[in-house]
Order: structure tokens, then sequence, then C-alpha cells
């Protein structure tokens, strides 16, 4: 069946912003998806509401435009654009929700646009629960007892019906938010009232629970003739009740004879067959461990954070495959890629093991509830491909970047048998570690299995890690014993501290083995690669005979998506990557994110899917022997890498690691700005609490604490007081007791962000960012705009020219980001990273200058004068444009909302529009701010805050929000002449702000708070609520100001005009 | 157990690992082939197909679900030897019971793991087919040794393997002969499940013989070997041609009825083997993953008037299936009974019962 010979144009929804839950595995699955269906000639209109995403690029996509995902945009740009097709199943569940509400409405029919991927009447059969369940009937799958309830007291009475322990699972929600599993009558109350709230239709489900069986995915294909395949089974080492984002798992399933697996790979095949998916379909069983008895727990008819997974661990391209089957080609009417030989319509077969391994953001959030169950948590993963469990296992714990090289947990050795084992029952992130402590002591592995249903074979493999660890403290060190080690996947530096032995017997070679889709049974070609020390190496070969005299350039990705390094930074490392080949260079990349584009086996010359430490990394480089190697785009993960790869003599592309050091180094960079004449906060370098409280009192407070060398503000706070540097130096030295911690003088002022580009004698800067929030909240989680609005000219030349200067001591060649804040009409730098930042993507999109290759030819050492795109400050573009955060605090029970110098937000969004004013519209729009002023203003603000607070309530009163606040406040705003209502406290009275909140008379939270993080505190408490209700709550002053202005405006969506962003970056004869 | 085993090819390569399982001897030798398929290792020992080879697995981690006996496709393994990365010690599964160590040991089945398996399986793709001997003898090996192996040759495995008598499954259904090459026990079960009865007759039964019982249906099974070493039973089998009885023929089965009627048959380089081969039924257009072993393929266009091709492999177009347009029968190269591997294209044996429905109403070919 050839292409459909209607479609000329076709448009395709992405995921809007990164969110837990639906994160970079999208952009992976999008960039894809477009490249493929520009491969059969057609013309893709791309709409995404996330400007760090590779898909929204004017390279990938024809037109592109970063707006809204709301269902007035899309009609806009449906009628603006006239595509033929809409691929629904690319776009996440967003994509999904949005395409099948346009088709519900009739407007896709009426606008002659064909709904590609899943029919409206497949997407319904599968996401509507009782149209599942019946579907599931007809064909004879088996299903957990359930029933769709709409309110609290059905799911009670059928809970009685089914017995306890029962799910709550939400429609519509993403990674199942607001779901969870109830053992009582109290628990379903509670769980099934949030559920409720958060389901967009009211819905939940209300399902027997089968917590302990096996958990098993199977990933699989269907095209329009009926052609159908699976490509990947995966097996959750963690039982049912873990959600799968969450659940360390193992690819191909392990633990299934022939018999169970077959069952259930037939059953995933009906499964997409009855629902009629043409593309894939992630199909999720939960399998007795006793029987063959399983039930159909999930089915997703569309691409996913599995199928990610999936593709990645195959080599299978599913996204690319879904995209061309949804324009009508067959399965077997597309090219396996990788073997160049054989058709799409087969069936992978690994000689390998694939884990997977979470990325939780407990780190940052100290309060957070880390028990893991129904609602996803994790912010990415990492994947780690190994000859055995073991290899793949030890791999994906030190590429996890969790501060472990070796699955023993330091803090859980002095914890008692009892505490271990409410540890292990707890549920939590650590389980796994918690598990490998218990084998440590001689637990046995039928215990663990009784208390966590882990499958005895999952927990003898971590015996055997934890035998080899007991060998390895108390054994001498033989040749032998090493190389066993070493086949297990132990690093050296972890083997030199286990045996104490410094001096290790002879490294084994480096040896790669490549991922070929078929078990070595066909010559593949394809340059994807992971290493399995010990066995005959496929690398050498293949570079052999692949040599094209070309010189070898290797690229360091960032590793896992986690709050603070997010998928911006595969953005540019993709773009390094396209530009190195541009400049006549091979390019490995080596990187561990199965979510991502760099990860894509074609994006690079050579793909080295192994884990981002200086060991591998330094195998990677004595295999490909690279004129240099590139760490400035990888985010921390990779500037890390600068300085041990540096040390061994190899070549760093760019800034050099001393640079990097001379940014980074407290002392080096003060002396360095006191002889350029920058200013910066006075600060100190400490190490102990008490030193810090000296420094604190010193500088006089607030002073700002955090660690060095961290990325997002990590245990970074802002103290007001002696009890804030106590609870803080705390947190940092519990995490690390070396750590080096910077104490700072907190300078309240506007901030602003600048992004240069340096080729040691010039400086490129596309423009400047200035941030909505004062100086004091994280530079990821404030409101960014560009061009700065209140910025003199008189400024302006000021800010270029210490930039220009602080870039060229620096040495910096390549991108530097830049933070500044203007206090009292003085300019300070904040910091500098002589790095890719968080807002390159962002620019380099709205001023259309390709800022990651000039950065990567001025690192090659051509000069910006001879580039085109000039040097010092750009003009500014024809658009202003907004970045908004935006957060994930629902699936964060504990986190408070505050927002404060450590970063919290998971992602962002971009309103770009003609006006600063529209541009800050469409970005809050996207963020999913509600905003209406016909419902009350609750403020609660701290006594530092209260000088401000009123002519921002009075903003709020004129629109006409009553307002409500706390006694203090309400006290000001009266003075100031507003009326207000009182509220009590939560601790004052029974009629307090919580009940005011659960009222619903309330629209917008304004709360701040001197203290917070602690989650039995009252203002954490409210937010939290507010969270939980879904009421916007700012927290701080400024961000209630501009969104009160923006309200005075009285914007409306159905204004709102559409902004194709590729056209910027097309060159002017193609313009439109 | 434990002991440094080598596995030595007649290219002079080789790979020491350790040996479990039975240990080698003298006899130990054969061809080397490889299956990628990731479960269904059970099915794979006691597939009775891989008589007289010395089996590699592909994928890494092997007997992670132990032994379960009911899951064997005949009583006992018939492979020379059983190569692997790596057995599971502590095999996990509710009906598991025991581990292949054990099992290897009691069958008298010699097994070399801890070897590079990818690099072993590159080399038999790049090479071809390969004879190897499994030894305790330490390298290096001479030219003399190299030549024995290079000359080996396995004895005749049809009748290895073949039941010795007649097995009667009786059932409510008409009577279906199944002609034992090395069947696989599934193909029994899946004609049981369709409510025939079933009798499983030796490879040296006559064509009088099974006629004689009056069978509503024949199915020619699988089985070990090159096929153009059955010669003797071409003839037989162009009797059932000729009686118009509804055939249907699996793998070994599928190669000998189209050796019966004039085709012929080529050695594949490698092989196909595993649970992942895509085949296209060239009526429908539809492509189905199916589960394959065999060393040999029918030459499609050596097939004779009478024979069309209905099945090809999307991989290599090699032949894997075909209908006779003037008798009611067909066959397939692959295995719809499955066990291991998927069971996509078992409603073949929904045609056949159909096929002898319709021939049994009105006497035409069922295609």
């Amino acid at each position: 069946m050839p292409l459909k010979p209607n479609l000329k144009k076709v448009l395709l929804i992405g995921s809007g912003p990164i969110v837990i839950g639906q994160a970079a595995e999208f952009d992976y699955a999008g960039t894809q998806a477009c490249r493929a269906l520009r491969e059969e000639g057609l013309n893709v209109v791309l709409v995404n509401s996330n400007p760090a995403t590779i898909m929204t690029d004017g390279a990938i996509a024809d037109e592109v435009y970063v707006e809204p995902l709301t269902l007035s945009m899309l009609r806009k740009i449906i009628i603006k654009e006239k595509p033929d097709g809409l691929l629904s199943t690319i776009g996440g569940q967003m994509g999904l929700t949005l395409s099948m509400q346009l088709a519900r409405e009739g407007f896709l029919k009426e606008h002659g646009v064909e709904l590609l991927g899943a029919s409206l009447d497949t997407i319904e059969k599968a996401e509507d629960r009782e149209r599942f369940k019946e579907t599931m009937e007809s064909i004879g799958e088996p299903v957990i007892p359930s029933r769709v309830v709409t309110d609290v007291e059905s799911a009670l009475a059928y809970a009685q019906t089914i017995r306890y322990p029962v799910v709550v699972r939400p429609a519509f929600t993403l990674g199942g938010t607001g779901g969870g599993i109830a053992a009582d009558e109290k628990e379903l109350t509670e769980i099934a009232s949030n559920g409720l709230r958060l389901s967009p239709i009211h819905q939940i489900l209300v399902e027997k629970s089968v917590s302990g069986w096996k958990e098993i995915e199977f990933e699989v294909m269907r095209d329009g003739a009926g052609n159908v395949i699976t490509v990947c089974s995966m097996e959750n080492l963690d039982p049912v009740g873990v959600h799968t984002g969450d659940s360390i798992v193992a690819a191909p399933a392990l633990t299934l004879a022939d018999k169970e697996y077959q069952t259930l790979r037939s059953a995933a095949l009906r499964i997409i067959s009855a629902l009629g998916v043409e593309g894939g379909c992630n199909c999720q069983f939960a399998l007795d461990p006793e029987s063959f008895r399983y039930a159909v727990i999930e089915v997703n008819p569309r691409v996913s954070r599995s199928s990610a997974l999936a593709s990645k661990a195959t080599g299978y391209p599913i996204a690319r495959a879904a995209a061309k089957i949804a324009v009508g080609l067959r399965l077997d009417e597309i090219r396996n890629e990788i073997t160049g030989k054989t058709s799409a319509c087969f069936e992978p077969a690994l000689d390998y093991v694939v884990v997977k391994f979470p990325k939780w953001p407990f780190d940052k959030f100290l309060y957070a509830n880390r028990k893991l169950g129904t609602q996803m948590k994790a912010t990415g993963e990492v994947m780690a491909i190994g000859r055995s469990f073991e290899q793949a296992f030890m791999k994906a714990v030190r590429g996890a970047e969790i501060s472990l090289d070796t699955p023993h947990l330091a803090k859980l050795e002095r914890m008692t048998a009892d505490e271990l084992k409410a540890k292990i029952l707890a549920q939590d992130d650590e389980r796994v570690f918690a598990v490998y402590e218990a084998l440590s002591r001689g637990v046995t592995i039928g215990e663990l299995h009784r208390l966590t249903k882990i499958d005895e074979w999952f927990l003898a493999k971590l015996w055997n890690l934890a035998s080899m660890e007991r060998r390895l403290r108390e054994d001498k060190l033989t040749p032998e014993l090493y190389y066993e080690a070493k086949k297990m996947g132990y690093p050296d530096k972890a083997i030199r501290r286990l045996s104490g032995q410094e001096k290790l017997p002879p490294a084994l070679p480096a040896a790669y083995k490549m991922v070929d889709t078929c078990g070595a049974e066909f010559e593949a070609e394809t340059p994807y690669f992971y290493s399995s020390p010990g066995e005959s190496d496929e690398a050498a070969p293949f570079l052999a005979r692949h040599s094209s005299g070309k010189p070898t350039a290797v690229v360091f990705g960032s590793g896992p998506i986690r709050i603070g390094q997010g998928i911006e930074f595969d953005y540019a490392s993709v773009h390094c990557v396209m530009a190195l080949k541009r400049a006549g260079y091979e390019v490995a990349i080596v990187n561990n994110n199965p979510e991502t584009v760099s990860t894509d086996f074609n994006t690079g010359d050579r793909l080295y899917f192994d884990p981002l430490t200086p060991e591998d990394a330094m195998r990677v480089i004595e295999m490909e022997k690279p004129a240099g190697v590139v760490v400035a785009f990888g985010g921390q993960t990779a500037i890390k890498l600068a300085k041990p790869l540096g040390d061994a003599g190899v070549h760093v592309f760019g800034t050099s690691p001393d640079g990097i050091d001379l940014a980074e180094d407290r002392g080096r960079f003060d002396a360095l700005l006191e002889s350029l004449g920058i200013s910066r906060a006075a600060g100190r370098t400490v190490r102990t609490e008490q030193e810090a409280l000296e420094a604190a009192n010193t500088l006089g407070y607030p002073v700002l604490i955090r660690p060095s060398y961290v990325l997002g503000g990590q245990n970074m706070m802002l103290a007001f007081t002696d009890d804030d540097v106590h609870e803080t130096m705390g947190a940092i030295l519990t995490a690390n007791p070396e750590a080096d911690v910077l104490v700072d003088k907190y300078l309240m002022g506007t901030e602003l962000e600048v992004d240069a580009v340096c080729d040691g004698e010039d400086v490129l800067i596309p423009g400047i960012m200035e941030h909505i929030e004062r100086a004091g909240v994280h530079s990821g989680d404030s409101i960014a705009v560009y061009p700065a609005w209140n910025l003199s000219k008189e400024k302006t030349e000021e800010l270029v020219e210490d930039t220009r200067r602080l870039a060229l001591a620096l040495g910096v060649q390549g991108l530097v980001n830049i933070q500044y804040v203007i206090h009292e009409n003085k300019i300070y730098v904040i910091e500098a990273n002589p790095r890719s930042s968080r807002t390159i993507p962002y620019i380099s999109k709205v001023t259309g200058i390709p800022l990651v290759e000039l950065a990567v030819r001025s690192m090659l050492g051509e000069k910006l004068r001879d580039m085109g795109y000039g040097t010092g400050l750009a003009a500014p573009g024809p658009y202003h444009a907004v970045k908004v955060p935006v957060f994930s605090f629902e699936k964060l029970s504990g986190v408070d909302t505050q927002l404060g110098p450590e970063m919290k937000s998971t992602g962002e969004v971009l309103g770009v529009a003609p006006t600063m004013e529209e541009a800050l519209y469409k970005g809050l729009l996207a963020a999913g701010y509600h905003m209406r002023s016909d419902k009350g203003m609750l403020i609660c603000v701290r006594d530092s805050d209260k000088s401000e607070i009123a002519p921002i309530a009075a903003a709020y009163a004129s629109l006409g929000c009553p307002l409500y606040a706390t006694e203090g406040t309400a006290a000001t705003l009266r003075k100031a002449g507003l009326t207000v209502e009182t509220v009590k406290k939560i601790h004052e009275s029974r009629e307090n702000t919580m009940t005011l909140l659960e009222s619903g008379k309330v629209g917008c939270i304004l709360s701040t708070s001197a203290k917070g993080r602690i989650p039995a505190r009252d203002s954490v408490k409210l937010r939290r609520k507010a969270v939980e209700l879904g009421v916007p709550c700012l927290t701080s002053l400024d961000t209630a100001a501009a969104l009160a202005s923006i309200l005075k405006r009285h914007f409306r969506e159905e204004d709102l005009t559409p902004v194709d962003l590729a056209s910027l970056s097309r060159p002017e004869s193609q313009k439109k | 157990m434990e002991q440094p085993t080598t596995l030595l090819l007649e290219n002079g390569s080789w790979f020491t690992g350790k040996g479990f399982g039975a240990p080698p001897d003298d006899g130990t030798v054969g061809e080397v082939v490889f299956t990628t398929a990731m479960t269904g290792y059970l099915e794979t020992l006691t597939d009775p197909s891989y008589c007289g080879q010395l089996v590699v697995q592909t994928f890494p981690l092997i007997g992670n679900y132990g032994v379960i006996p009911e899951d064997f496709e005949s009583t006992r393994p018939r492979l020379t030897a059983y190569i692997v990365k790596e057995w599971s010690h502590t095999p996990s599964n509710f009906r598991s019971a025991g581990d292949l160590d054990r099992y290897l040991r009691e069958q008298g089945i010699p097994g070399l793991y801890n070897i590079d398996t990818r690099a072993l399986t590159r080399l038999l793709r790049d090479y071809g087919v390969m004879n190897g001997l499994l030894t305790t003898q330490a390298p290096p090996y001479d030219e003399k040794l190299l030549a024995k192996l290079r000359g080996h040759r396995s004895p005749r495995p049809v009748p290895l393997v073949t039941r010795q008598k007649a097995e009667h499954f009786p059932n409510d259904g008409p009577l279906v002969v199944v002609w034992d090459f090395g069947a696989k026990q599934n193909l029994i079960r899946e004609l049981l499940a369709r409510g025939f009865s079933v009798l499983a007759v030796p490879s040296f039964t006559k064509a009088e013989e099974i006629l004689a019982q009056k069978p509503a249906g024949v199915l020619l099974s699988n089985g070990p070997g090159d096929p153009v070493d059955n010669s003797e039973l071409l003839p037989e089998i162009r009797k059932l041609f000729d009686a118009k009885v509804p055939m249907m023929g699996v793998c070994l089965g599928h190669q000998l009825m189209a050796l019966a009627r004039g085709a012929q048959t080529v050695k594949l380089p490698f092989g196909h083997r595993g649970a992942n081969q895509p085949v296209k039924d060239l009526e429908t257009g539809r492509v189905s993953v199916t589960s394959q072993n065999h060393g040999y393929a029918v030459k499609t266009e050596s097939l004779p008037d009478g024979v069309a091709l209905r099945f090809v492999n999307c991989n290599d177009g090699t032949c894997e299936g075909v209908e006779y347009t003037d008798a009611p029968a067909f066959s397939v190269q692959f295995h719809p009974e499955a066990c291991g591997g998927p069971r996509d294209t078992g409603y073949l044996f929904d045609r056949f019962a159909a096929c002898i429905k319709e021939s049994q109403q009105e006497g035409s070919p069922c295609l």
C-alpha cells in the first residue's frame, strides 16, 4: 500500500512541556516522525508549546508553531495551514487527547483533515474505561474487575463488592496522576475524591488490586493491512503496584517461559487488532507468578515512554515506522534501516539485556513523599545494555548519576535489621538498594521475595553482585577476580575502593558489541554500540571498514532528564553533532538516556550507549581516538568530564578545562572579576555550619547558600535567619560532607540572563533575557522575557561590555551563559557558565540565530566575524518571547511549591507574539494558568513582602476579584484602602484558609512565607492544598503583578495569532 | 561442571569456556547452528530437528525458568551439544522442576557456557555452517583433527528420531495420521485440539499402511537433516498424492512433499533458526512472524507444475510454503505449531481441518 494519495501536508501535535509522566520521549518520537514523513515528501506542520524540543526546529519541520496547546489555537493553525491529515499518536497523551477532541467536535471533518494513526473510534476504545473493557471482553482478554464511577459513594460501594485493596485510576490523566492504592474506606475516600477532581472528565476507575503480580509490557505494531508484530517485551523488576515509569525495567522479559511469553504476545496482537491501531501500541499486562492467569492492565494506542525505551533497546525505530504506517505504508514496505537488508515487518531478536533505571527528583525535594505507587514520580531514566543482567544493572546504577557506582548505598549500612525491613516495605526509590543491603547481610532470597514479590531470578542476580562485592572486599584481587568483576560491570574506581588495592591488573582492552536487531543473524552496519568488557570487539573493525579519513569528535550527552538538566541539553547536543558533521567531522555520541534524539543511532556517525563516567568515557576515547571531545553541550553531566579527560591528555574542544574551572572555582572567579572590575555579591566559601553562620552574620541577612558545582540549584536556599542556615547546611552536608558551600549576600533586583558565543576575539549576544521575578527565584523557575523590557540603553551597553570582557577573560570558545542582577542601578554578576544553557533552544528559535552551530564553529577555530551573524548584541527580532516554567507539583506530594533559589520546574513553555503582553499571555496560557477574574484572590505574604503588596492587590481588586487575606496581610491592605475579607490561619480556627480554598470561592492564591519546605508548616499545607485543588498558586509578588497586568488587558484566546517560528531561520528568499 | 571446555570449529577457530551438563566425549561433534529465539529453550532442546547438531543460543541468558517437562516437544533432547553464554543457576518459575545443568547431565547432553556466543554466531554467519567439536582437550589442535572435523558427516538422522512404533491418540473426530520424521509434540496437540484423533506413525511406514487406516488427512512432520537423504520416502509420498488424501507438510515434511513432486532443495548458508522470521502470504499479502528451524529450503524455481508458491521469507525471499493445485495438499517450511515461538500461523491447522472437511464432503482440492 503506497502513501495515501490525498496527503500533502500533515499536522503533528507535540506533547507540550516536560512534566513527570510526559518527557523527552515525545520529542524523540516527534522528531523521528517528522523526518519519516518528510522522507515521504510530505510537508510537516508542527505545533508544540515546548521550545526546548528538537522537533520545534526549522530543520525538523516545515512550519513550526510554538504555541499554547489549546483547541482554539489548534483550530486557528489548521485554518491557516490547511493540513490534509493530523497525526494523533506521536504527541503523547496530550497530542492524543487534543486530536480526539478536534475529531469529536467535527472540526477535522469540516476542514477536510483526516485523523491519522488512531481513528476516533480507536482512541475511544482504548481511552474510555468502559469501552475498553467491552472491547477486551469481546475478544476474550481478561481485564481486572473494575468499575468507572463519578462519585466517592459509588467508589466505596463497588470496593465493598470486590474487596480491598483496590486501585484508583483517574481517566485521562498523565502518568497515573491522582491515582493510588487504597487499603480501606478511609484511604479510598481520600484517593477517590482527589482522583475525581484531577480527571478532566471527572471519572475514576476503581479496580481490584493485583499488586504483586509480574508486570509485563509488549510494544506492538500494526499496519493498515492488518499485519501485526511485537517489537519488544519488557519486564518490570518491581511487580504490579509500582508505576512502570518508576520501575526498574528489563528487556526482553526475562523470567517468562515460552508458554507465558507467547500467551501474552498473542494477547497483545489480538488487542492491537481489535483496537484497529495503525502504528504502535503499548500493552501492559499483569501475570500471576503462580499460574497462567493474566490480566490486561492498560493499553496506549500511541507511542509512549515504553516505546521510546523499546526502540532504543532493540534498535527498532517505532515512531518512524508508526508515522509511515499512519500515512499509508505497510510494515513490509518500510525498510529496516539497521540491517538495510530486511523490512520493518519482523521482530527484533536481542542478544543482550537492557535495564532501565528511573531518575527521581528526591535529591532536590528533600521533603517529598518518596513512596512509589501508581503515580509516577520519576523525571527521567537511564538505560543500560549488557551481555548479562548484572552488567547492565551496574551500568544503569552508575549511569543514573546518584553518586553510586555499585548498588551499595552507604547510609543503609547503619540500619538495624528491623529498620532495613521497614525500608524495604516502604517501597520507595531506594528499595532495590535496601534489598541489596539485605542480601549482603545474608537475608535469604526467599525471604526477600516474600517481602517484595520481586521475582527470585532478579533477586539472585542482585545476590551475585553482593557476592562479588564481598569477594572484592575479602579476597585477594587476582587477575581472574578482577576480570570477572569487570565483566559483571564493576568500574575500576569501585574495585580499587573495595579491594583497597590501588594498582590493578592490566586493563581489558576496550570492547564494544553492536545493537543490530537480529542477534547477529544478518550483517548489520549500524553504528550502535555498547561496551562488553572481556569479549571480542566489533567497533574497531567497523571503524576500519568505514574510515572516511575525516577527523573524529566525541560528543558527550547529558544523561537522564532531571530537574535542572532537561531536554534543552539534548537539543544542544544534537545541534552540536549536526554542526560538527557539517564542519567535516565524524561524530561519535556517548549518552545513556533512551528518551532522547541524541541516542537515535543515526543522529551521529556512531552511538555509544554507555554511562557518562570518566572511565566509560575514556574507553570510548580509546576506541575512537578522536581529534577532540565536546563537553560543553551536555549540561553538568558532560562538563564534569572536562577535568578528568583533560588530565588524561584528551583534547577538549572549546573552552579549556582550566577555563571551566576558572568559572566554577569561587576563589579564582572572584579574583578574575576583581581584576576586570566587574562586581558580584560579596560572599564566602565555607565547609561547616559554624563557618556558614559566621559568614551569614558578617555579610548580613538575607544570604544565599548553595553547594558549589551544582546545576539547578540543588539544596540552594535563601536564608533570612540563623535557623535557615542550620536547615540548609544540614541538608547540604548530609548529601556530601565534603562539599564546599558558598554563602553570598543576597542582592534583590532585576535578574538578567545572557547567552553568548565567543570565538576568543569577539562575542555575539543573540539577545538579553529579563526575568519577571526578581533575583532569588532560580532562573529556571523564572518567567524570562526576550528582549529585556526595562533595561536602559546605558545599562544594556554596560551589560554587553561586561559579557564580552568576561567571556574573553574566561577563555571561552563557544557558549557562555551569564546571569546578572541589577541592584540599586548597579550590575552584579551572579554566575557564569562556559557551556550551553537551558535558554539556548529558546533564544536560538526566537532570534533565528543558530547559536549551537556558531559555538561549534567557534570551538573549531572559525571567527564570528566570518559567520554572517555579526558580533556584539544582535538587533532584536520581530517577536517578543516569554518563557514560562511548568511544574509537576501534583505528582510530588509533600513538595513545597514556593519558588526560591532551588529549581523546581520540570519543563517550560514559550509564548511568542508581536507584543510582550501577548507573548506573556500566551506563555501563561500554555503553562496552564487558568486566568479568571470572577473568583477571589487569597493573599498571605511574609512580612518582608508586605510593603509591596498593596498595589498588586489593588490591581486584582480593580478587576473585580474579591480579596481574602490572613490577618497581617489584611491589615496592610485595609491601610491601603482596599476591601478585604480576613481569613483565619489553619491553626487559628476551623473556618480557615483551607476551608476557604475548598469552598471554591478562590481562583488564585498569592502565598509567600519566610520559611517553607517542611510539609507540616501552615504555609506549605496551604500551597499543597492549592495544588491538589488545581488553584493557581503564585509565590512571587512579581509573578502576581505580571499576571494582573495581563488580566487587565482582557486578552481572549480567540484573538491570538499563531506565529510560524521556522520562518525566522529560513533564508529571506524562502520566506512566505 | 566448570571444567574448561572448548568448541573447536572446522576452520580452526576455537572458543574456550566452561563445561556444564554432561562431559563431552569423542562423539560430541556435529554441525554447529545458532538459534536467535529469546524464549523457548526447552522446546529447542527437545526439538528432534536439532538431531546431530551443536546448538548455540544467541540470547545470552538461558535457563531462567528452569526445566519444565510439560513443555518438552519430545521425550528427550536429540541435539549433540548445547552452547550458551550463561545458564541460570537459580531458575524461577512456578512450574520449574530443576535447573538446566542437572537436566543436561541426566540426558547425557554436553554443554558449553561462558563463551562469546555473539562472536561465534558472527563467525557461523560469515563462514556458513561448520562442523564443530566440543572437547576438554586444551588448544592447540593439529591439522589432522581439523581434517577429521571437516570430513565428519553425521549419520542420517530421521531413523534415529522417529518413533519406532505407531502411537494412537484417541479423540472424537476423524483420524489424521502424523507421519513422524522427528515430529514435535505440538503438531499432535494442535490436531487433538481441533478434535481429530491422531495416529503417529514411524518414518519407515509405507504409504499402503497409512492409507489402510483410511485417514481423513495426513500430516508430514518436521524432522532433522538433509531432505535428499530420505529418497526412499519419496515414492511413498507420491502414493499419498495419488490417493488425493488431504496433506499438510511442515518443515522437513514440506521439503519431502516438494521433492516427491520433483522439486529440488538447497542448503542455506546458515539456515533459519529462531522465532522472528517474517513470512509473506502471496495470496493475501499478509506477513506473519514465524518460528523456524531449518538448514535447507525448497528451490522456488524448481517447483513443478501443480505446485504453486504461496509463502516467501521476507528477509531472503526463500520458499516458505506451497500449495498443490492438483491435490488437496499444502505445506510450509516454518512451524505453525510454534513451541517455541509465535503462534501467529496456528490458523494453518484450521485450514487443514477445513480442507479435510471439504475433502470429505466433495472430494475437492482444499486450497
